[in-house]
């Protein structure tokens, strides 16, 4: 069932996040940075470029790897490619049929080089994302996006809202599986069982917040929320920031592919 | 309907990160002063309500698929428009780091395309409009439907547009509005009947809540926000759509037609040796080659370096990438063994 795997995911990659290896260590602010500059370099490329690609899977392998993070996790995420990009790509070869390439004598549209370009810089996209996640803390993000200058009170929000993420998602759960037992089918499953169902959520939701807020109360809360602050730039971080952006620089400039490629056909 | 990473060119995916963060820090301004602390618990708890609500799905009727709400509009109508944006914003960053929902540039275009329209359009210029203190089930439920609509509607163009600009897409314009304006259509008014019915009920069974969270909500309404809005989305739209259209790699419209006069993708021009080296110079020093950004002016602006044509090129990308992908895997499998030496001794 969805709800369930859904539910797990989330828990899954929380766990993973507290795993303590060098790139969990790294600096939140440089992981963010880093990751940022990685996408913004995937997603210049042309629209047919592919073989240049390539040598930026060195970047997702390597949190993976060093971070000690199992790759199903992050395989069956990305494998499972998000409908709107194939959707959206999938036209590509529908209208560029001019014959771009043919290596080996095999004809090849433009279209379909489009199409695997977007295929190709999603899964690279996708899986940084998801890796920079698994191998940073969600607090830990928080802490750098407010020593980032975001907005004091999003970053409030976000720590808020991932704590209770779980507690409500377990209500939901509770509520769907209760829902499920009873239904036969999809009887029992349409929208009016649902707006009553959300309507009860969101009830609980409300007034557990008035709970939350009185034993924040209780707690001496007075309108003021600390972020801890943990890190601190270390030599490591800024090797790793300068190796990241310099190859990522590299391989945007120079196809190593083709290189690769030639020099194996001399 | 979530952007994605892959669809956008960085211009555009830079400029919706531009717009979204001064909408979240005019937000959060807005807010700073005013805040009741009872907002900041409630807020965080109402943004994991959406998630779970989300997860909870129902038969959409006449197509036994099933569907899920979005949420965003209930949020604009419980917390009014600058507490639902942030809120918005962060389930958003949620979706794209834990589920991969779009990706980290495509949650610029996210946030945009779902919180703004609902949270500075939807609810302030037609639910507010049409809803006032005493108004009955019925126009509350039109209002619902209607500004659901519109925001959803905005928010699919503003899909269209982003990766039209981004240049990646092949789909021609009138064709993609086509496939997506009529199901967000549906969507809509699928989600405003959902969420009038989540207000209604809400309303019949725990009226104190409704009437507290309007009084929580009051404390920060302001009546400029309408003028102010118009011109905010003005000029997002002026300056997003102009930016993105310089940058894309592909303007295909303009591209195409400079190809039909003068049969090559370039205007010719007689090869001047020295802006022939500093071109060069410009391309070997560029971060990002072949990526006009739109500040570097049209004399300078080259056509987007086509791609490898000739066959030698194309057997050696084939090649090369089957190498540099087998090394990569090495890479990684070396980091792997290293790490269990470690952990063994």
């Amino acid at each position: 069932m969805k709800f369930d795997e859904e539910f797990f995911n989330l828990g899954y990659l929380d766990t993973l996040s507290y795993k303590d290896t060098f790139v969990h260590r790294l600096d939140p602010r440089i992981k963010i940075i880093v990751t940022f500059i990685f996408i913004l370099f995937v997603v210049s490329f042309n629209k047919y470029q592919i073989s240049a690609l390539l040598p930026f899977f060195l970047f997702p392998v390597f949190l993976l790897t060093a971070g000690n993070i199992p790759i199903k996790a992050i395989a069956k995420k990305v494998l499972f490619i998000s409908p709107f990009a194939v959707f959206i790509g999938i036209f590509n070869p529908l209208f560029d049929r001019q014959i771009l390439i043919t290596p080996f004598g095999i004809p090849v549209s433009g279209g379909w080089l489009s199409f695997f370009s977007i295929i190709i810089k999603f899964i690279l996209t996708v899986s940084s994302a998801l890796l920079l996640i698994a191998v940073t803390s969600f607090p830990g993000i928080c802490e750098a996006l407010s020593r980032m200058k975001m907005p004091k009170i999003f970053v409030i929000q976000l720590l808020f809202l991932y704590r209770y993420i779980f507690v409500l998602l377990d209500v939901a759960l509770r509520m769907v599986r209760a829902r499920d037992a009873r239904a036969f089918g999809n009887k029992g499953k349409d929208i009016k069982t649902f707006i009553r169902l959300v309507s009860v959520l969101l009830i609980k939701s409300i007034d557990r917040a008035e709970r939350v807020y009185q034993a924040m109360l209780a707690r001496g809360f007075n309108g003021e929320i600390k972020v801890m602050k943990k890190y601190k730039p270390r030599f490591a971080d800024i090797i790793f920031g300068i190796t990241s952006v310099l190859l990522f620089y590299i391989f945007r400039n120079y196809n190593i592919a083709n290189y690769f490629g030639e020099a194996i056909k001399r | 309907m979530h952007m994605a990473d892959a669809l956008l060119s960085p211009a555009v995916g830079g400029t919706m990160w531009a717009g979204s963060l001064a909408t979240m820090i005019y937000c959060a301004k807005k807010l700073s002063g005013k805040i009741d602390e009872k907002m900041i618990p409630l807020m965080g708890v109402l943004g994991a309500f959406i998630f779970a609500g989300q997860m909870i799905n129902f038969t959409i009727p006449g197509t036994g698929s099933s569907g899920h709400i979005g949420g965003g509009m209930l949020l604009a109508i419980l917390l009014g428009p600058y507490a639902a944006f942030i809120v918005i914003a962060s389930v958003l960053v949620i979706q794209a780091l834990f589920f991969a929902d779009g990706g980290l540039l495509a949650l610029g275009a996210n946030i945009w395309n779902l919180g703004v329209y609902p949270a500075f359009i939807g609810y302030p210029l037609i639910y507010s409009a049409i809803v006032k203190k005493n108004s009955n089930s019925k126009a509350i439920t039109i209002a619902s439907i209607i500004s659901v609509i519109v925001s959803l509607q905005l928010g699919a163009l503003s899909v269209v547009l982003e990766t039209k600009f981004s240049g990646i897409t092949e789909l021609p314009f009138s064709t993609f509005l086509l496939m997506m304006q009529p199901i967000h259509l549906a969507i809509g008014l699928v989600e405003g009947i959902a969420t009038a019915g989540i207000i209604l009920y809400v309303r019949k069974i725990r009226p104190d809540i409704v009437d507290n969270l309007e009084v929580v909500k009051n404390t920060y309404s302001t009546g400029s926000l309408k003028k102010l809005l118009i011109v905010m989305s003005l000029l997002a739209i002026i300056t997003g759509g102009a930016l993105s259209w310089f940058a894309s790699t592909n303007p295909d419209g303009l591209e195409w037609s400079i190809e039909k006069i003068y049969g090559k993708p370039e205007v010719p021009e007689k090869i001047n040796p020295v802006t022939e080296n500093l071109s060069k110079l410009q391309e070997k020093t560029a971060i990002l080659p072949d990526y006009s950004f739109p500040s570097k002016g049209e004399e300078q602006e080259k056509s987007p370096s086509w791609p490898a044509v000739d066959t030698g090129t194309s057997v050696s990308g084939i090649i090369g990438g089957i190498m540099v992908l087998a090394l990569v895997i090495v890479f990684g499998m070396g980091i792997r063994i290293m790490n269990k030496n470690r952990a063994k001794t």
